[in-house]
């Protein structure tokens, strides 16, 4: 009897966060745009949701792309088939670890910090503040944040699975001797623009909303004191983590399904 | 008397807490009426219920034409441009100076150019005595000067109404007195209407022409401060004399004592 | 921190990305033109496609020169026709062309390789939304074995 009840309420209680998050975003991006106020918002958020995640992005990808270089290479040399490394590194990037580790590394990096601002900017009643000189903060706070975050998503997503390919190409042809050429055109003849380039992209994309939505979220409802913010923080890097993973099934299964 | 925000049979309740059972206020034009009471009892709220970020159950609230209870979104809007807010903890933005912060919301709702934005935010900074600290960052104010750079934001536009709330806590007796002195000294050059909410009795009574006591979910008393002294209500004396035990009882309501020594370790 | 200088980061950063987005498209993905820009539409019926897929590649001499883009059972006489989006830049085939399903190397993917044949006065040029005839079925390795052991028996 109780375990159904809990059932029920869990259900009812994740509806009306739903809810209430869809309605957050609804007032926060529906509306007359004013472009010369959020444009320089705009510019602001992205240095910091965007560049400042550049560094660990980059990084990062790096070495995911050496290891896939290095983990490929062992495995294929064993059918001689270490000319397929190239397309192995590349498509493995762009149609899956660029968009997925780049929205996992978000959430840990901008995720998080997006969520602690907001409910500090909560607890020391700065939103409250701006409400009452009647600025909407879901105007003025919440949507240059998700705006910044949709756009510096892909891009970083892009960033990583460039180098990424660049990391594999230095381990699998500089230092285990595959054959320069051969690791490209391989590459070039089974990499496709439309299907894995383009699909990566609105991979990343869809996450970049939802991870962003999230943390805006969280921030905006977290409770104004010390334990409501830091479990807030918590949840936003969890249930982000948590959605971009099922989601990349979803995402994957209509895509290459 | 004309009032420019009128409170009428507030019935709020937050949560399954009720915290007002009926509520009357009425805050005269030009005055500063002071909200005061024992901690808890929700001073703070009737101010948001006022700004119109919580709304009441039951009863209405008028702000000069506006019925506060049934705006809309963007008519809230419209009727807050007229009214102010000093918040406890200031509530500066931290990553703005403190030129910026009075600046923002002449920014936010007016366009006028740079240099008629700057000479209003020197105006304003000079009046609460800050236009030399300008360019500092919301951090490096002590708690007194955080709080007068807020005061100079929230008087940025004119307003109509500034609310204050708790503007007294924690501070220095020298930073309260410039508090005092401003609000007073605002009030009657910007002809402005105040409403201050604090507990500091002798700040308030010598600076408010009305005043509300707030107790037990509604007012226990309203009226100029002289007419409060005489006023027979036993918890509105308690509140004023500062009273450690009365009314408002010094033992949060328990089982009879000696049963519960005798209970041991169970607690009643 | 000061507005020109994060201007000037997000500037860098935007860059970056844009650098990588080139990277990718010039440098990683397949730059046969054979699906980008015009092409034109050929039929071809065959009794068996084997594991032939939608969009795998028609060849010529080990040339891409288009795609896969649909295939279908005919309702009347139960066949498979192959639509094939053929590059503009190859037009031209004659009507005698043949279209073979084959097998890149031993396990290697199906696709579709196109024979051009003879041309001579009487003979029409393939266009658009015409249909190749001649046409060989894929292997059917089940097929081949029980060929094999009938030929065998024959003997």
């Amino acid at each position: 009897m109780n375990f159904f009840i809990n059932i029920g309420r869990n259900t009812l209680n994740t509806l009306r966060g739903v809810g209430a998050a869809s309605i957050m975003l609804f007032q926060a991006l529906v509306g007359k745009p004013q472009p010369r106020k959020m444009f320089p918002l705009l510019i602001r958020q992205l240095y910091v949701v965007g560049v400042q995640s550049m560094l660990i992005i980059l990084i990062s990808g790096l070495f995911i792309g050496m290891v896939l270089g290095l983990q490929g290479y062992t495995i294929l040399v064993d059918f001689g088939a270490e000319q397929a490394l190239g397309p192995m590194v590349a498509l493995s990037l762009l149609r899956e670890l660029g968009p997925v580790v780049t929205a996992l590394l978000f959430a840990g990096r901008a995720g998080s910090a997006l969520t602690a601002e907001i409910g500090l900017m909560r607890a020391t009643e700065q939103l409250s503040s701006l409400e009452m000189m009647a600025v909407d903060p879901l105007r003025r706070v919440v949507a240059p944040r998700f705006w910044a975050g949709f756009i510096s998503m892909p891009l970083l997503a892009l960033m990583f699975s460039a180098i990424g390919i660049y990391g594999g190409f230095l381990v699998g042809v500089q230092w285990l001797g595959v054959d320069d050429g051969a690791f490209w055109s391989v590459m070039q003849a089974s990499v496709e623009w439309q299907n894995d380039i383009m699909n990566g992209v609105i991979k990343s994309l869809v996450f970049a909303i939802v991870v962003t939505w999230i943390a805006l979220y969280k921030g905006y409802t977290a409770a104004p004191t010390s334990p409501g913010i830091s479990a807030a923080t918590t949840q936003t890097v969890v249930y982000s983590s948590l959605a971009v993973l099922g989601l990349d099934f979803i995402l994957t299964a209509v895509m290459f399904g | 008397m004309d009032n420019l925000v009128e409170v009428k049979d507030i019935y709020f309740k937050r949560g399954d807490t009720l915290i007002y059972e009926d509520v009357s206020v009425q805050v005269p034009r030009g005055k500063v009426t002071a909200i005061m009471g024992p901690s808890g009892c929700g001073k703070t709220t009737l101010l948001r219920l006022i700004g119109g970020q919580l709304k009441p159950q039951k009863g209405s609230i008028r702000f000069a034409d506006y019925e506060i209870t049934k705006l809309g979104r963007s008519q809230l809007f419209e009727a807050r441009k007229r009214m102010s807010m000093l918040f406890q903890s200031g509530a500066l933005f931290s990553d703005l100076t403190v030129f910026e912060n009075v600046a923002f919301p002449l920014r936010e709702h007016t366009d006028l150019p740079a240099d008629i934005i700057a000479t209003v935010v020197k105006m304003k900074l000079e009046a609460v005595g800050l236009r030399g600290a300008g360019t500092l960052f919301p951090q490096e104010l002590s708690g007194g000067m955080a709080r007068r750079a807020a005061l100079a934001r929230s008087i940025a536009l004119d307003p109509e109404l500034i609310m204050y709330d708790e503007p007294f806590a924690g501070q220095d007796p020298i930073s309260m007195g410039m508090l005092v002195k401003l609000i007073r000294s605002l009030n009657s050059t910007l002809g402005l209407t105040s409403i201050v909410v604090s507990h500091d009795i002798h700040e308030v009574m010598s600076i408010a022409d009305h005043v509300v006591i707030l107790a037990n979910k509604t007012v226990v008393g309203q009226g100029s401060p002289e007419e409060l002294k005489q006023n027979g209500n036993a918890l509105v004396q308690q509140f004023l004399q500062g009273e450690p035990d009365g009314p408002v009882p010094f033992h949060y309501p328990a089982s009879e004592y000696k049963s519960d020594l005798l209970a041991g370790g169970r607690a009643k | 921190m000061e507005m020109r200088k994060i201007e000037l980061l997000v500037g860098v950063f935007i860059s970056v990305a844009i650098a990588a987005l080139i990277f990718l498209a010039l440098q990683v993905a397949n730059q046969s033109n054979a699906l980008r820009g015009e092409t034109y539409t050929l039929y071809a019926k065959f009794d068996n496609i084997g594991g032939l897929k939608v969009r795998s590649p028609v060849k010529v001499g080990g040339v891409v020169v288009g795609r896969v883009a649909s295939i279908e059972l005919d309702s009347e006489y139960f066949e498979p026709v192959v639509e094939m989006r053929i590059s503009n830049k190859y037009a031209k085939f004659p009507e005698t062309s043949t279209a073979s399903i084959l097998t890149s190397g031993l396990l290697g993917e199906q696709y579709i390789g196109l024979e051009p044949g003879f041309m001579d006065d009487d003979i029409f040029v393939l266009a658009d939304g015409d249909s190749i005839f001649n046409t060989n079925s894929a292997m059917v390795l089940e097929n081949l074995i029980g060929q094999f052991l009938f030929s065998q028996g024959d003997d």
